[in-house]
């Protein structure tokens, strides 16, 4: 498939003549009053929407493109505001329009679907009050109301609309609810949709439904959506162009496949080479093993500035012949065969043996009547001593209770978990002293997994102290060694947590979890509240540490396109089952389950570049 | 636009789409990228190490420091707690050497607020009721934070039984308001007959307790699942020492607060006591006795009244604005970079 | 929402019992002979003592005291005052001011500390914000006795503008100043609270979605951010009627208003630690109730509460 097609065969009819730009944005720039100070969030920011165009702005946190998208719908936090350059909405400038032109514009000329389902619905309201009142604000409730809200439901994909219209945003799940905003946001037939991250908040397969939903519902009213979204891979799959920010600023923009497949700043080529499901597809494909080597050896490539090409002078037109689907970045030489190595370990003996571990929830209902909830059922594993093994499963597939019961945190109701061929289960005092000694937990939220009351020091210190490891002075030694090893400076052991930004905290976290020097360590959803880059850096320090120390990894993730760059094994679970388990290579190259197909197919961009 | 689905496709139910292969458009797209200058890349996540490292109290103290709000209440509560330690240095007259001839006299010299009914010195008597008034607050603070904060503490961290058993503890005492539980165990023989601070301050906490237990389980229950707990835990820390060393200290913010604010509306508790006349006996010098003595003559010496009200009123406001200055300096939602 | 309620009410039970058990117990089983704990340490004629020792079946086991004394409570047979009157026919007459005075208080409470705490929340920061923030905190730091003598002082006889004590009747507008000064207090706390949840919701993401529906800005303001603001405040509210209706004893004090409060406040005066046990009881079972009544008003205004 070429990237520049020239069909134009399932083109729908578009309302208005297409050489006018429905919204255009020049130089934008936009301040923040804070403290410390204006801040500027946004600078030199343009970037031109056609009628019935699909354009996604893609950036980590903090680069502005939320920020950017707001000021188009004056949603602006009362701290900012426009302060330089032009948002022009269908030739009138709104960049310092009036709140009463604003008002007017919202709704029906330019709607909104918020990024987190969960925050975005007023609680106390019905669903089809919270519809309603968005038709009748627009002046589009009329007199039959009620149908009209049940019939904008039900075209946003909500089965049974009317009844559901009846109940409150908590009696919703997430996927439901996004559904209701979506409902909301496309309810007056706006011109425009701005799209905040409008799925990053689900679970991958409810996320493609919506985003597949959404895709058709704008094509068939013609309406241009802003897509706002940090991950490369959906932004390509979803728009015709791409936008980059980085800091606050347009880096690149163009067609998003031509993008996507010859990225031209170096930032944006950062991007495509870190980014976990366009790294999949590359895999895909190749021959599996091969592919395993190349990814591994991918990850093992330091992905700074250095190795990227200098191609920021190239000009539009090069892009477009670039053949090669392959960034630059990948293209060098495997430093060593990591395949090899591992292979040799995956010989080796089981280190962490789960056999039949069953957990069962009391679930405490009405009048002290409890249910039992089955989180965990019948669920059997081994991981070999110095591999990893990935639990993938969506959210109450119950990965993480797994977890907590193999760090013996939580009992299992039957099942055994053998570490070492012992069992874990009955240890006690002094056994269980020493097991935790050996089996170590890396959480999800970097915020939340740092006392914040410790400094770093304190912090990395603890497990030495807890088990009498050393005087002050070694354990001192000990700390600049860890910190070394997880590529912090020595000098961040006299800071707090709040002074570092989240992939710091994850490494802070590493190097805690190795202090003792354990054989195991279970990362449950360790790199995904992180942005892209950081958590190819994270990635790319567990595999070196794994490397070095013959670690073993339990590593659980929602994410399958993570698990393509760290595991040898995998373990697919839906609600406390185990739905499928094998290889890694063998579960993308050849899953076996309906789930897991899903699932493959729910990885955003996985297909784009075969 | 060239793959869609087909619109008949239920979306309600899981669907194993075709691979996708993303959108083109017909119409022509600018290739455009920013020159590399503007936007140097920097390195991935480095540690900022221009800043000096900052606790959070430390962080917080430094948020305090420009706060007038702050500056102006721990002013005022140093310069109470000095008159409460050392009355002497701020009245040369003895509050206790009164005389009839000078019942009710207005100012003179030397007595710049001028007589009681009994003829003591107003100005003397306010100055030596600081160190009742205070102690009551004080070491009923203590109490509470002690009482309340093991209660809270044991019940949000431990859950279960021993959270419904002090649960509804909390909430008989919490059935009977402050003052009417006093009135009730004021009257008991025990404490009638030997009034003093100390009874009052005891009863004070029995009926104050649940309000801190409260606030406390609330926020140990907020961070007993902290990751950073379960950390611990899973690196060999016992259940209690994980409780000592990470739950409490990170739960004690709202808890200062409270105290903060609770220590105000103790001062105030003595004193109506004090002036429903079951409060501190009349030996004790005390804002609340001297304000239930100047009662009957409000309407013709009013100041009697009111200089011991102003003073109590300083002293309980500058605990609720020192209450509040922390509130702001120490919420969670600001610390969170 | 019926087994909501069901399970509140549940829950309530061992309160009332334990808070009566508790009551009770203080009095009648601490060392010390209770009879000289009832009658105030004052020598006491052999009828009346005998009366009391009857009313509170002091010659029978503690537990079964216990049970007659919850038994006599609920029938309202609660003895005799001093001289000689019902305590329940006493207090059946003090009732109706205390609620009179404890709904005006209320209304003073609801009116203007919804209205300045609004106000405040939406222009946090600004002029008005800042007044009403600080007066806010004087209000909470002058001890009630000491604003209800200032306010009887300086409007009931400098400026006569009211009444400074009340009549017998105890009519509405008699009751207006005491009724100010018994609401000044918590008015205080509903503007703080008011204030905080509306500027905690003014940041809410649902309130920005509103936003971005078009819809202008009072109707967000009012169904967006005040619907989810009042929540907490009316839950105050109630709780506060509960304990205004339990007395002032201070406010009635002061103003001389013939209800609860003064009825409890003249028998700890007198020493009738009979009446002020039985007082005190009835009005453990009114913060019961209210409890109860604020609970479902909550669940009643949060649909996420209903069905936990």
């Amino acid at each position: 498939m070429s990237n520049h097609a020239k069909d134009e065969t399932v083109k729908p009819a578009a309302p208005r003549a297409d050489d006018a730009p429905l919204l255009e944005i020049r130089d934008l720039a936009i301040t923040f009053e804070t403290s410390n100070g204006p801040v500027k969030a946004v600078r030199n920011a343009h970037l031109t929407i056609m009628p019935g165009e699909t354009v996604a702005i893609v950036g980590e946190s903090g680069s502005g493109k939320s920020t950017t998208a707001l000021a188009a719908i004056g949603l602006l936090p009362s701290n900012g505001r426009v302060s330089a350059g032009r948002i022009i909405f269908d030739g009138e400038d709104i960049a310092n329009a009036s709140e009463k032109r604003i008002i007017e514009l919202r709704g029906n000329s330019i709607g909104m679907v918020p990024q987190d389902p969960m925050s975005n619905l007023n609680p106390v309201w019905k669903i089809g009050f919270q519809v309603k009142e968005t038709l009748k604000a627009n002046g589009l409730a009329g007199a039959n109301s009620k149908e009209r809200v049940a019939e904008v439901l039900s075209e946003a994909g909500l089965p049974d609309a009317a009844a559901r219209a009846k109940q409150y945003p908590h009696e919703f799940s997430g996927g439901m609810r996004q559904r209701a905003l979506i409902a909301i946001g496309l309810a007056c037939r706006p011109r425009l949709l701005i799209a905040d991250e409008p799925t990053s908040a689900l679970d991958v397969t409810v996320q493609r439904q919506i985003l597949d939903h959404l895709d058709r519902m704008t094509t068939e009213l013609g309406t241009a959506v802003l897509l706002i979204t940090h991950d490369l891979g959906l932004a390509a799959e979803r728009a015709e162009k791409l936008v980059v920010m980085y800091k606050g600023q347009v880096v690149e923009s163009g067609p998003a496949l031509e993008i996507l497949r010859n990225p031209q700043h170096p930032y944006t080529q950062r991007l495509v080479n870190s980014a976990p499901s366009l790294a999949s597809r590359r895999l895909q494909s190749q021959k599996a093993k091969d592919a395993l080597a190349a990814a591994v050896a991918e990850l093992d490539t330091p992905a700074d500035a250095d190795t990227a090409p200098d191609t920021a002078g190239a000009t539009p037109a090069d892009a477009g012949h670039a053949p090669s689907s392959i960034p630059a970045a990948a293209a060098k030489p495997p430093a060593a065969s990591l395949d090899g190595q591992r292979k040799g370990a995956q010989a080796g003996e089981t280190i962490l043996e789960i056999k039949n571990l069953t957990k069962v929830f009391k679930l405490r209902g009405a009048l002290g009547k409890s249910s039992d909830f089955k989180a965990v059922d019948d669920v059997s594993f081994s991981v070999p001593r110095g591999t990893t093994m990935a639990i993938v499963g969506e959210s109450g597939s119950g990965k993480s209770t797994v977890a907590q019961m193999a760090l013996s945190l939580l009992a299992p109701t039957e099942g055994s978990i053998l570490f070492d061929g012992v069992e874990v289960n009955t240890l006690k005092g002094k056994a269980l002293f020493d097991f935790r000694r050996r089996v170590q937990p890396i959480f999800q939220d970097p915020y939340g997994s740092l006392d914040p009351m410790f400094n770093i020091y304190r912090t990395i210190e603890e497990p030495l102290k807890i088990h009498r490891i050393g005087d002050a002075k070694s354990r001192e030694k000990k700390v600049r060694e860890l910190l070394d090893q997880v590529s912090m400076p020595a000098s961040t052991m006299h800071r707090f947590p709040n002074e570092l930004s989240g992939g710091q905290r994850q490494r802070i976290a590493i190097a805690r979890a190795l202090a003792l020097n354990p054989d195991v360590i279970i990362c449950d959803e360790a790199v995904s509240a992180l942005d892209v880059l950081v958590q190819a850096q994270v990635l790319n320090l567990l595999n070196e540490l794994q490397e070095d120390l013959g670690l073993t990894y339990l590593f659980i993730t929602h994410d399958l396109a993570v698990v393509r760059q760290i595991a040898d094994h995998v373990t697919v679970m839906q609600k406390g089952r185990v739905v499928e388990a094998a290889s890694t290579d063998e579960v993308f190259s050849n899953p076996k389950q309906v789930y897991t197909q899903e699932l493959l197919n729910a990885i955003p961009g996985a297909t784009l570049l075969v | 636009m060239s793959e869609k689905l087909t619109p008949e496709t239920d979306l309600t139910k899981p669907v194993i789409p075709a691979a996708r292969q993303g959108k083109t458009s017909s119409r022509v797209i600018e290739h455009f990228v920013a020159p590399l200058e503007e936007t140097p890349l920097a390195a991935i996540d480095n540690v900022d190490e221009s800043e000096a490292p900052l606790s959070l109290w430390a962080d917080a103290w430094r948020n305090l420091r420009r706060q007038p709000l702050f500056i102006i209440s721990a002013l005022l509560i140093i310069f109470v707690l000095v008159v409460a330690f050392l009355p002497h240095l701020f009245a040369s007259v003895d509050p206790t050497s009164c005389s009839l001839n000078d019942s009710s006299e207005g100012a003179r010299a030397g007595h710049p607020l001028g007589f009681t009914l009994q003829g003591c010195d107003v100005y003397s008597r306010m100055v030596y009721g600081t160190r009742a008034s205070l102690m009551v607050g004080v070491f009923t603070t203590l109490g509470v934070l002690v009482v309340g904060g093991i209660m809270g503490a044991l019940a949000g961290y431990y859950g279960g039984w021993i959270d419904a058993i002090l649960a509804r503890l909390g909430d008989i005492f919490f059935a009977l308001p402050l003052i009417l539980g006093a009135i009730v165990v004021m009257q008991l023989p025990a404490f009638r007959d030997n009034r003093s601070v100390w009874t009052v301050v005891l009863t004070l906490v029995i009926f104050g307790w649940p309000q801190i237990a409260r606030i406390t389980r609330g926020a140990v229950i907020e961070n007993r699942n902290a990751d950073f707990v379960t950390a611990s835990k899973a690196l060999g820390l016992s259940r209690f020492s994980a409780l000592v060393r990470h739950v409490i200290p990170n739960s004690l913010a709202p808890i200062i607060v409270v105290a903060s604010i609770s220590l105000g509306t103790f001062i105030v508790a003595e004193a109506t006591l004090s002036f429903l006349g079951i409060g501190l006996p009349d030996t004790v010098m005390s804002w609340g006795n001297d304000i239930a003595a100047a009662q009957p003559q409000v309407r013709n010496n009013p100041g009697v009244l009111l200089w011991p009200a102003v003073a109590l009123s300083i002293t309980v406001l500058s605990f609720i604005m020192l209450g509040d200055a922390l509130r702001d300096a120490l919420d969670p939602k600001a610390r969170k970079r | 929402m019926v087994m909501f309620t069901l399970r509140r009410f549940l829950q309530l039970v061992p309160v009332f019992f334990g808070a009566t058990l508790l009551v009770y117990f203080l009095v009648f089983a601490t060392p010390g002979d209770p009879i000289a704990a009832l009658s105030g340490g004052k020598p006491m004629a052999p009828a009346v003592e005998a009366a009391l020792r009857a009313q509170y079946n002091l010659d029978q086991p503690f537990w079964i005291q216990y049970g007659l004394y919850l038994k006599n409570l609920v029938t309202l047979n609660l003895g005799q005052t001093f001289s000689g009157q019902d305590v329940s026919a006493v207090i059946g007459r003090a009732y109706p001011v205390t609620a009179r005075l404890a709904i005006m208080a209320l209304a003073i409470e609801a009116v203007f500390g919804v209205l300045f705490g609004v106000i405040a929340g939406l222009r946090k920061g600004k002029l008005f914000d800042a007044t009403v923030l600080v007066a806010s905190l004087v209000v909470i730091a002058v001890p009630t006795f000491v604003l209800g003598f200032v306010l009887q002082l300086v409007i009931g006889v400098q400026l006569g503008w009211a009444r400074p004590t009340v009549s017998g009747a105890a009519p509405w507008d008699e009751l207006i100043l005491p009724a100010l000064v018994l609401g000044l207090v918590s008015l205080a706390y509903v503007i703080r609270l008011t204030r905080a949840s509306i500027s905690e919701n003014m940041n809410a993401d649902y309130v920005r979605t509103a936003t971005a529906k078009g819809l202008s800005r009072p109707r967000v303001v009012v169904v967006h951010i005040l619907r989810n603001s009042l929540i907490p405040v009316v839950t105050f509210l109630g709780a506060d009627l509960g304990s205004l209706m339990g007395g002032a004893i201070v406010t009635e004090g002061i103003f001389n208003v013939p209800g609860v409060g003064n009825l409890l406040y003249k028998a700890i005066q007198k020493g009738e630690s009979a009446t002020v046990v039985a007082v005190v009881g009835i009005l453990v079972i009114v913060f019961v109730v209210a409890n109860l009544v604020v609970d479902l008003l909550y669940a009643w205004l949060d649909p996420r509460i209903r069905y936990v």
